[in-house]
């Protein structure tokens, strides 16, 4: 019994000592020079995976900023945390990164942008854009299907009742597969810090538009006039105003426009001046 | 009898129209021609607000080798040059004519006796320049067709006069009406192609079509008629190769890489038209039909007429319609009012009454199989729309989804109204995206 229990102990040591011995051989004849620095950047960087830095996935990203020197800032998802790890294993100065976030540039919900037909099929946007470019009569319109909260990997996004999605701004890592994935090219990413944009996209006449919209942007140029806008920062363009970054005197503007298309995120503080300003305007 | 392997078998309706003669629609008041009704590059307009043109004149160049330009169907004022709601497109660039009180043709419109006598490629720039692309409904411009690259050796010519989609029967009353037309197109083809083999494909149900051509072409040696099964889609250019030929166009590629071009009938009286006379396209043969009109017709209809304009002169709508359809049953695109005109590719005019046009709701698949057995082009569409679903479209497109025709066999079939051919149509166009993002 002894004999065969100690035999068999010898047998399997002697080939798991064999076996270990080939093994550590082989790992110094094949060794690969990989640089350590990857392995430290793909762990700085959040796993989510994500693909919005343009590479398949977070080890890739790794390699490539190691490897291509691709930039430090494109993790949106990890933010301005993850770019200070990485400038810090690279060992080099972090680069200044803008943070953005996902707006929805359509406000034309159920009963307030009108319908051309009535849709039957997929419940897809993408899908739905090779019909006639959708049952919306604003060929720039929302379609309302919710490929873009499909495509969400943040839990971002959520469909309103009103058939409009709605981005929870918390949440959004501005990955962009919002943008990528909506075929009317309504989801746009901003800076955090742009504190009003314009709810339209839509580029045709005002005549066209307040035919199937009433918050449509018709291209009237008032926000662009300087009594309107005293710092001359609206420039229109495609009957659209262009709405810069940095825009502080919004407020009359905002008011005053016909069809209300702009949407303030982050109210200003200067609404008091403003509603003076407003007055003197009307005296 | 000679056919392709899958296909379905619809309900034909081509009794609506199939006796009655091609009457001419009276001239429009008013035309909305689109500026981009073909495959292809888009086109330049060559006209302004306000310029007087005449029927026939040139309203916009062709942009490129892939393209045709587009001319006047009626002689009038140019009203507006803008955005309108386009049959295919959904919105498009068109110019608006205002008709003139008398018709005034352009000039250059006359009777070439010896057409002939001209070089293939002077017969081709005849045809571009006369604005031709297929008129079967795919619009791809028809001098590129004619004009195969080098290394292919094109042996046979055919010519399509099968028109499986049901309701339709435009191409029928062509063939009744202008056999030696359309005859005369088709040796144009031939000579252009260089080929020695010619073959008429006519579906058993167009017996009568079939008797008139074999009549018209008694004495062409290298023409013959070949009557085929009734079976759709059998008009589709590769079912029709395969089943007039018994040769298979292979995955991923033309008719040309297997010696074969297809034209359809309309194309080809067309063809005869712009070669011996310089005539450009400015009007084609629709069959308006359907159980919701009331008077169905076979109209020759100069491009660009509105739907109201031809529904009025076809005695107005029944009660009970509810979807008008551009195109036949199968493949036709829904439209969503009676503004939009009629362009090249608007083969019928179909009008679907009550709970034709709803479109059932979709159902678990029961892996019958049904769809794979019908579908023409050997494909499994329940696996694709799988994928396509959870946007797989890459493993999609290694199972060959790129070969879909669209033809809607799977989704008629299908007993639990799988919205197939949809899902497969949008798989497609989502991996060409995916592809060109991929370089």
């Amino acid at each position: 019994m002894n004999v065969q229990i100690i035999s068999s102990l010898i047998t399997l040591g002697g080939l798991g000592l064999l076996f270990g011995a080939v093994l550590a051989y082989a790992s110094k004849i094949f060794h690969v020079e990989k640089d350590p620095r990857i392995e430290k950047i793909n762990e700085a960087l959040p796993q989510a995976n994500c693909g919005g830095c343009g590479y398949p996935g977070c080890l890739n990203y790794a390699e490539a900023v190691v490897i291509e020197n691709a930039k430090m800032t494109l993790c949106a998802p990890g933010g301005e945390e993850t770019v200070n790890r990485i400038a810090e294993i690279l060992g080099v100065e972090a680069e200044a990164q803008n943070p953005m976030v996902a707006v929805v540039r359509c406000q034309g919900a159920h009963g307030i942008a009108k319908d051309k037909f009535l849709y039957e099929g997929i419940e897809d946007c993408n899908a739905e854009n090779l019909l006639l470019g959708g049952h919306k009569a604003c060929e720039y319109g929302c379609l309302g299907h919710g490929s873009c909260v499909k495509a969400c990997p943040f839990d971002a996004m959520a469909m309103l009742d009103n058939g409009l999605p709605t981005v929870f701004e918390d949440k959004c890592t501005a990955c962009g597969i919002c943008v990528e994935t909506c075929p009317k090219g309504i989801m746009q990413l901003l800076p955090r810090s742009q504190k009003v944009f314009l709810g339209c996209v839509n580029k045709n006449s005002g005549k066209v538009v307040r035919e199937v919209c009433s918050v449509g942007c018709i291209g009237c140029g008032l926000c662009a006039k300087p009594n309107i806008t005293p710092s001359e920062k609206i420039i229109m363009s495609d009957n659209l105003p262009l709405v810069p970054e940095d825009w502080e005197d919004f407020n009359m503007a905002v008011k005053r426009c016909p069809t209300k298309s702009f949407v303030v995120r982050i109210p200003s503080e200067e609404e008091e001046p403003a509603e003076e300003v407003a007055k003197e305007e009307s005296v | 009898m000679r056919t392709f392997p899958g296909g379905v078998h619809p309900f034909e309706g081509k009794s609506y129209t199939e006796k009655k003669k091609i009457e001419k629609l009276p001239r429009p008041k008013q035309v909305t021609i689109p500026l981009q009704q073909h495959i292809g590059a888009p086109t330049k307009p060559l006209v302004e607000k306000g310029q007087e043109v005449k029927a026939g004149e040139k309203l916009a160049e062709a942009e490129g080798y892939v393209s045709v330009p587009v001319h006047a169907s009626v002689s009038g004022k140019v009203k507006a040059l803008e955005d309108i709601d386009h049959p295919v497109a959904g919105r498009g660039p068109a110019v608006i004519i205002e008709a003139g009180e008398t018709e005034e043709w352009i000039e250059t419109i006359k009777i070439d006796e010896k057409y002939q006598d001209l070089s293939s490629d002077e017969m081709r720039k005849r045809i571009q320049d006369a604005g031709l692309a297929g008129l079967g409904g795919a619009t791809f411009p028809t001098h590129v067709k004619l004009k195969p690259p080098e290394d292919k050796k094109i042996d046979v010519a055919l010519l399509n006069g099968v028109e499986c989609e049901p309701y339709l029967t435009a191409d029928h009353r062509l063939m009744l009406e202008y056999p030696a037309d359309i005859i005369r197109g088709f040796r144009i083809i031939m000579k252009i192609l260089g080929v020695k083999r010619g073959i008429i494909g006519i579906e058993k149900n167009k017996k009568d079509a079939a008797e008139v051509m074999k009549k018209q072409i008694a004495g062409e040696g290298d023409m013959e008629v070949m009557v085929l099964p009734v079976k759709y889609p059998q008009g589709a250019e590769k079912q029709l190769i395969k089943a007039a030929l018994d040769r298979e166009v292979p995955s991923g590629g033309l008719p040309m890489d297997i010696g074969a071009v297809v034209q359809n009938v309309g194309t080809a009286k067309a063809i005869y038209d712009a070669v011996s006379s310089c005539r450009p396209l400015t009007e084609r043969v629709v069959t308006v039909t359907g159980p919701g009109i009331k008077e169905p017709k076979n109209l020759l209809i100069p491009i660009g007429t509105h739907y109201q304009d031809i529904i009025d002169f076809c005695g107005g709508l029944t009660e009970k319609a509810a979807k008008i359809i551009m195109g036949g049953p199968m493949m036709g695109i829904a439209q969503p009012n009676l503004k939009v005109p009629v362009i090249k590719g608007t083969s019928g005019i179909l009008v679907l009454e009550g709970k034709q046009a709803h479109l059932p709701f979709e159902e678990p698949c029961i892996n019958c199989g049904r769809c794979v057995e019908v579908c023409p082009s050997h494909l499994l569409p329940t696996t694709l729309q799988r994928l396509v679903y959870h946007e797989r479209f890459e493993e999609a497109g290694k199972l060959h989804l790129m070969d879909c025709i669209e033809c809607g066999s799977c989704s008629y079939i299908c007993p639990a109204n799988r919205y197939l051919v949809q899902s497969i149509r949008h798989g497609k166009r989502q991996l060409l995206r995916l592809r060109k993002k991929a370089g």
